[in-house]
């Protein structure tokens, strides 16, 4: 196993005293895909938020145990939290662009970090929107509003957008469930070329996914880590009955 | 229901027409480009240049005043994601607030002016309008800004973007259509409303010259030339009214015009 880049340690969150997740310790490898499973409502998406302090925004929210990126605990109260958010890119559920031009969403984040030479947000933007393979189907109209690209181009202008303030590793909650079977094509597509330099963790509920991208795999079951491996292990000869039960598809 | 929308629709239809029949043929260039000259309010020369001006003076600086007070005062009760004290608070008092007569505005406003030892005058007039419309704005504003969905701000913060630079950047962009409604909504109440200014601005028949000059103002030449017992005059009443109506549909027209422009990045 490759070396850990996020390393959660006893990890309990609870929601206006209702415990979502259970003691959660786990490592995330460096430049690999994690996919997070489990059924739905079992605490996966508040797990991918904790990483990046995103949980912080609910109302009520206690948070016990570390998470330790580049050996420093994200919770630990001198961390600066939007430095911790610009290094774990989030990609949403559902795509949200900004309420600006194409260009300005991808320019939107390197901005408010501080560049502001024009030439600069250029390469930035042309440079993201390839990676995010959305180049050549909106080059010519980069001053057009967001909202006017279809959902599956939204959400890769969101990958775009995410990798414009140069994250290490990228949080997908779900990016697909949204988008039809060929935008999501495209989005794995673009995930399985980015992993090489960065770290991925993807959560899904849709195991055909998880085995088409997964290097580990992570099953949650009702706030608790169940078990956790690489992702053949995992898939192939799970050793937890609810794993076993959860991959032949006796709940989901 | 299709009963109800019609009794509205007629009523409102019915008020307009009113105004338009009675004040049309009383409507004349004079009444807009002239001040009421000696013997007006007995029917002789003269216009309502000065309650045109005035009341342009009063609602204008009114609501730029309350505009520089009710956007930040928005932004912040929707700066806090969770539950704040201060911010429920502040929302149930400006509803409070918000249905508070004007005359009693106007009361307020002329103590405070007494006790400053000065007299009514435009800036009288604009403090009085001012507390009138900050409710009305900021409650209005506070609205649309709520309406900024989550999934929009998380966009901004899983980005890095502090609050202030989400709220800036993010949230003013999106509200900015409901921002101007809210500016209009304002604006509007401003300009109908006689019982605020009555005490607080006065009336004159000069166009003021200072902030501490008298102003007129067009609901008020309104209540007095209907005051008055002369049928032509009573007619220039509704012309002022017509003039009131007009302007208020003009300024209407043109902000929705403008915002059109600076929307097309809305997300619906």
């Amino acid at each position: 196993m490759s070396k850990a880049h996020i390393s959660i340690q006893k990890l309990n969150v609870f929601y206006d005293g209702r415990q979502i997740l259970k003691n959660i310790t786990l490592d995330v490898p460096e430049k690999r895909i994690t996919a997070i499973i489990g059924p739905s409502g079992c605490g996966k998406t508040t797990l991918l938020r904790s990483i990046n302090r995103l949980i912080d925004l609910v109302d009520g929210v206690k948070v016990s145990g570390t998470i330790m990126i580049d050996g420093i605990d994200v919770f630990n109260s001198n961390v600066d939290v939007t430095n911790t958010r610009k290094k774990m890119g989030f990609i949403a559920q559902v795509p949200n662009p900004l309420p600006m031009s194409i260009y300005d969403n991808i320019a939107y984040g390197p901005r408010i970090h501080g560049t502001k030479d024009r030439k600069e947000l250029n390469l930035i933007v042309e440079r993201c929107l390839k990676t995010a393979g959305l180049w050549k189907e909106v080059k010519n109209r980069l001053t057009e509003p967001a909202s006017k690209l279809s959902a599956g181009q939204q959400q890769r202008l969101c990958l775009a957008r995410t990798l414009a303030v140069e994250p290490e590793a990228l949080l997908c909650d779900e990016p697909t469930s949204a988008l039809d079977p060929i935008s999501s094509r495209h989005i794995e597509e673009q995930l399985l070329k980015l992993k090489k330099d960065y770290t991925i963790v993807f959560v899904t509920h849709i195991l055909r996914q998880a085995k088409r991208l997964a290097d580990y795999a992570v099953f949650v079951y009702l706030g608790e880590l169940v078990e956790y491996g690489p992702a053949e292990t995992i898939f192939n000869q799970p050793t937890d009955p609810r794993t076993k039960a959860y991959m032949e598809g006796l709940f989901s | 229901m299709i009963a109800s929308t019609l009794i509205i629709l007629g009523g409102l239809l019915s008020v307009i027409a009113v105004v338009i029949l009675r004040g049309a043929p009383a409507l004349s260039i004079a009444m807009f480009t002239q001040t009421p000259k000696g013997g007006y309010y007995i029917g002789k020369e003269g216009g309502v240049l000065n309650a045109i001006i005035g009341s342009l003076y009063l609602a204008g600086g009114a609501t730029a005043l309350a505009f520089i007070i009710s956007l930040p005062t928005a932004l912040y009760l929707n700066e806090h994601v969770c539950k704040s004290r201060l911010a429920s608070f502040t929302r149930k008092s400006l509803d409070v607030l918000w249905s508070v007569p004007s005359i009693v505005y106007g009361a307020f406003g002329f103590t405070i002016l007494v006790y400053l030892g000065m007299r009514a005058s435009l800036l009288g007039g604009i403090m009085a309008l001012t507390l009138l419309e900050l409710p009305i704005m900021i409650r209005a504003m506070d609205e649309v800004m709520k309406m900024v969905p989550l999934k929009m701000k998380e966009a901004s913060y899983s980005l890095g973007a502090t609050k202030l630079e989400t709220t800036l950047n993010v949230v003013t962009r999106q509200a900015f259509p409901g921002v101007v409604m809210a500016i209009l909504l304002a604006l509007g109440r401003a300009i109908g409303d006689a019982a605020s200014v009555l005490f607080t601005a006065g009336y004159s028949d000069y166009i003021p010259s200072s902030l501490f000059d008298p102003a007129a103002s067009l609901p008020l030449a309104v209540f007095f030339q209907l005051g008055t017992p002369f049928p032509e005059v009573q007619q220039r009443a509704y012309a002022s009214g017509l003039i009131l109506l007009l302007m208020v549909l003009l300024l209407s027209i043109v902000s929705r015009l403008l915002t059109k422009r600076f929307t097309r990045h809305i997300i619906k």
